[in-house]
């Protein structure tokens, strides 16, 4: 047996004249938490729908366990989906929700009776077999279609946004929920999301999604702390990008931009001498002090500062017009807008990144 | 190769279509087309038609009685329609702003007159209007007259006659597209400075307008054709196309005639129609069901 | 100020529901009058109805309408709700014209249908009697069920239909398991609807029955015609009781069915 459980291979997906995915490969582990991380329209619902049978591929290949499933119908794939809205069927009462999948397989009364009670166990539900899904909340509802899909026992469970409709608290406690059954049935987790929370908290991997492919896939580690691209950075970690020119390469590179020197390091890439490339640098790890003309560093102005989510944000417009965030602890610092500052941070805090502009993909 | 199962399933999805189309087809389609075929035949000397193309059924229209009938009929479904608006439309306004359970109940109450048999609820009539009857009881009881109006067989009479059997299509278009309208918009207007009358004539009347006109069609195209409202409250004086299409086929057995008028009186219905979609954007008429 | 205007409405619902009433009061009023003229009262008296009980024509014509009302509303449900399924399921250019063409009969004043029927159904050779009928009111009864279902089909969540695939269901399964049921609700309001209509016809069946097959309206409608018996009123009053019921019945049945809900929560 593999270690692979799913295989996709060069998908290609067009709805009218938009391409909504581009040739994407993708493989899925067996036992693995992976998510698909994009903000909307990126194509990961498409993904999702292709393996689930809801939509068939214009061209490429999806492998379920080594055997060709591309054209085989919803029904007969041995992989079940949690959906947005929950899609319970509002005339079945929560245990015939749940026990629908084993009815259709035609299993014994008695049987469908104990796996009913053994999944409303799972999700902790076992008093609300007899109710109605109008009767339930968001949290409820979102349980039992977990429930629902799971009972049928399905090689890869694919859930897409399903806790987008729950609020804050719920969505926290319902992440970790998520990951506990998970580990507990060790079945195979396909997850959706845009949020990068969501992500770095659950999966055993993340794979970036944008405009029909795939931008990065891998740890949670290596997608925060290594971003490969600007987007990957930009969306994960919302970093600060800045442009220059190399001017001493290396493991550590210098980048000199129009408002002085950068360090950053360069993991995958071979930046060459005088080559223009885009670096990372994260809010938190952008440091600064009062101007000093000679001091190592770049020379900027504070713009703006503002206090939201528990974090002081500081906006610095360098002298080329780029603009970087820093973020502090605290509700306020000495520095006024308007003072001229210098900013550094240490070279292993900003990474050389591939920048693509968008649209040029 | 992933086309195949698609065509496979629309096949099915067809084989469910099918009945209904073959049945549309040929027992309203075919009969429709067959109408106008006839409108232009000629009609034979004593009974049925020959086989000769002509426009002379659409010619008699023109002599002046029956433009008089259409003329009646028109002036007959106008009046109706008009007072059924005039009524309709403040009781679905004002229904639409009933508690959730005064709207249920007034539900209830309009479902009873409206399941009860249109004939039947007619007679009721026929009692309150006959000479002596109901209303000339009490109206001689309060001395406002001295002798019986007799107003049964009588053009005012038709008039309540097509009212009362029409009057619920405009409440329920009026009510269905009232009760679906957003308040706060009217609150919007008049905090914004209208006046209740100014708020009301550019916010509700305009929001509302769909559930009116349909009313309006609804009750005009089948005040056209009840011939046996005409019949039973207006006795024979009240000709209207409707009993003319009537008698042309059973008395006169002139098919081909009755065939030119319901082609004419198909052509004022579409077209109102059409009007309407017009005014409304496109959309079904509001309260149908 | 805001509560005249209030008490202004009730009024107006009020006087325009107790004139809507008034016939039908009479009516059952007058059903009980010993005299044979309506609107003098003669004393109290079952007579009209023991005379109602002994005419077996009416009970004939009440039995055909029942029977043509039936067959009419399943035959338009069965039309109209495999049509409306497949008309959602297929996006095609004949839609359009379809949908047209099926909701027609309800925009059409009835006396057109009457005339086209009648010569269309003396074309064809049909015999005139039940069948006749029974097409006939079929096809004024299909566009109700067919609107119901398809805005019932077009509300629904496409979701449910994907989850059930996903969880297993043939394209049969679905329309059968979560398709069906759901849409059941306008399939029976578009047969009530049908019945109802069906049952209260007088134009189309006057011009497309046969000699001997009467419905209830047509009955009704010579008797007036040629002259009435209060036995007319009784059975007026019995057909009222009736509608009393059915709507009581189907309001009970609206009523109870969060009940069942409620129950069940606390039996948990």
């Amino acid at each position: 047996m593999s270690d692979q459980i799913l295989q996709l291979k060069q998908i290609e997906k067009s709805f009218g004249n938009t391409k909504v995915l581009d040739g994407i490969d993708l493989q899925l582990h067996r036992g693995e938490f992976i998510t698909l991380l994009g903000a909307s329209g990126c194509g990961k619902t498409t993904t999702l729908r292709i393996i689930a049978g809801l939509e068939t591929p214009d061209s490429g290949s999806v492998l379920l366990d080594g055997v060709d499933v591309t054209a085989v119908p919803p029904e007969k794939r041995n992989v079940n989906t949690v959906f947005q809205n929950y899609a319970l069927f509002p005339h079945m009462s929560v245990a015939d929700n749940i026990g629908y999948g084993l009815k259709l397989k035609k299993v014994s009364k008695s049987e469908i009776q104990a796996k009913v009670k053994e999944m409303l166990e799972l999700v902790q539900l076992s008093e609300y077999g007899s109710r109605m899904p109008a009767e339930l909340s968001g949290g409820q509802r979102q349980r039992v279609a977990i429930a629902r899909a799971l009972a049928v026992q399905p090689q890869i469970l694919l859930l897409d946004e399903p806790l987008g409709a729950l609020d804050l608290q719920l969505r926290r406690q319902m992440q970790f929920e998520l990951k506990r059954l998970q580990k507990q049935l060790g079945i195979t987790f396909l997850y959706i999301t845009h949020d990068q929370e969501e992500a770095l908290n659950m999966s055993d991997r993340i794979a970036v999604m944008r405009q029909g492919r795939f931008e990065q896939i891998g740890t949670p580690n290596e997608i925060y702390d290594s971003p490969k691209t600007a987007y990957v950075a930009k969306f994960v970690g919302e970093a600060n990008i800045l442009k220059g020119k190399v001017t001493q390469s290396g493991k550590v590179v210098c980048v000199e931009t129009a408002a002085g020197t950068a360090l950053a390091i360069c993991k995958r890439c071979g930046a060459a001498e005088g080559k223009s490339v885009s670096i990372a640098v994260r809010s938190e790890n952008v440091s600064f002090a009062p101007y000093q003309p000679d001091a190592q560093g770049l020379a900027a102005v504070i713009r703006e500062k503002n206090f939201a989510g528990g974090m002081l944000r500081i906006v610095l417009e360098l002298k080329d017009g780029q603009t970087l965030i820093a973020s502090r602890h605290g509700i306020d610092l000495p520095a006024q807008v308007g003072d001229e500052m210098t900013v550094f941070w240490n070279a292993e805090q900003a990474i050389v990144v591939e920048d693509v502009e968008e649209g040029k993909l | 190769m992933n086309k195949h199962p698609q065509k496979a399933k629309n096949r099915g999805y067809w084989l469910t279509l099918l009945p209904l189309y073959l049945f549309t087809i040929i027992f309203v389609g075919a009969p429709l087309l067959y109408m106008l075929v006839l409108s232009f035949l000629q009609r034979a000397e004593t009974w049925g038609i020959t086989g000769q193309f002509t426009f002379r059924n659409y010619a008699q229209i023109f002599q002046p009685v029956y433009l008089k009938t259409f003329a009646d009929s028109l002036k007959l479904a106008f009046l109706s329609t008009g007072i059924i608006a005039l009524i309709g439309y403040p009781f679905g306004y004002f229904m639409a702003k009933l508690s959730p359970k005064g709207k249920k109940w007034m539900m209830l109450a309009l479902m009873v007159p409206f399941w009860t048999n249109s004939l039947i609820r007619l007679y009721g009539w026929i009692i309150i209007f006959r000479a002596n009857g109901t209303l000339d009881q009490i109206l001689m009881g309060l001395n406002i007259t001295q002798s019986p109006l007799k107003l049964l067989y009588t053009y005012p009479a038709v008039v309540v006659g097509m009212v009362y059997a029409l009057l619920q299509f405009m409440i329920f278009s009026v009510y269905s597209s009232a009760e679906k309208m957003d308040w706060k918009l009217v609150e919007a207007a008049r905090d914004l400075g209208a006046s209740p009358l100014k708020a009301f004539l550019t916010v509700t009347l305009k929001l509302t307008l769909p559930g009116l006109l349909s009313g309006v069609i609804l009750t005009f195209i089948p005040s056209m054709g009840l011939f046996f409202i005409a019949d039973i409250l207006g006795g024979n004086k009240v000709v209207l196309v409707g009993s003319l299409i009537q008698d042309q086929l059973v008395k006169a057995h002139n098919t081909p005639f009755a065939a030119a008028l319901s082609v004419v009186l198909m052509l004022m219905t579409t077209l109102m129609i059409a009007l309407y979609k017009k005014i409304a954007g496109g959309k079904e008429l509001e309260g149908l069901i | 100020m805001k509560q005249k205007t209030f008490r202004f409405s009730h009024l107006f619902l009020g006087i325009v529901l107790a004139v809507m009433y008034l016939p039908i009061v009479l009516l059952v009023v007058y059903s009980f009058n010993e005299s044979k003229i309506s609107s003098v009262w003669g004393g109290f008296s079952f007579k009209w109805y023991q005379q109602l009980f002994r005419d077996k024509q009416m009970f004939e014509a009440l039995w055909n309408s029942i029977i043509l009302g039936v067959l009419s509303s399943v035959s338009a449900a069965i039309l109209g709700t495999l049509g409306a399924f497949g008309m959602t399921k297929i996006k095609c250019r004949s839609n359009h014209v379809m949908e047209y063409l099926v909701t027609l009969p309800i925009m059409t004043p009835e006396i057109i249908l009457a005339m086209v029927f009648l010569a269309f159904f003396s074309l064809l050779g049909l015999p005139f009697g039940m069948t006749t009928l029974v097409l006939g009111h079929t096809a004024f009864c299909v566009p109700y069920v067919f609107m119901l279902v398809k805005a019932s089909l077009v509300g629904m969540d496409s979701s449910l239909a994907e989850a059930a695939r996903d969880l297993g269901a043939t394209e049969i399964q679905v329309f059968r398991d979560i398709t069906l049921p759901l849409v059941a609700p306008a399939i029976a309001s578009g047969m009530v609807l049908s019945f109802a209509m069906s049952f209260d016809d007088v134009i189309i069946s006057l011009f497309v029955t046969g000699v001997n097959v009467n419905t209830l309206p047509i009955r009704v409608y010579t008797q007036i015609k040629t002259g009435v018996t209060p036995e007319i009123n009784a059975l007026c009053t019995l057909m009222l009781a009736a509608t009393l019921v059915l709507v009581a019945v189907s309001a009970v049945i609206g009523r109870k069915k969060p009940n069942i809900n409620e129950q069940q929560k606390e039996n948990v």
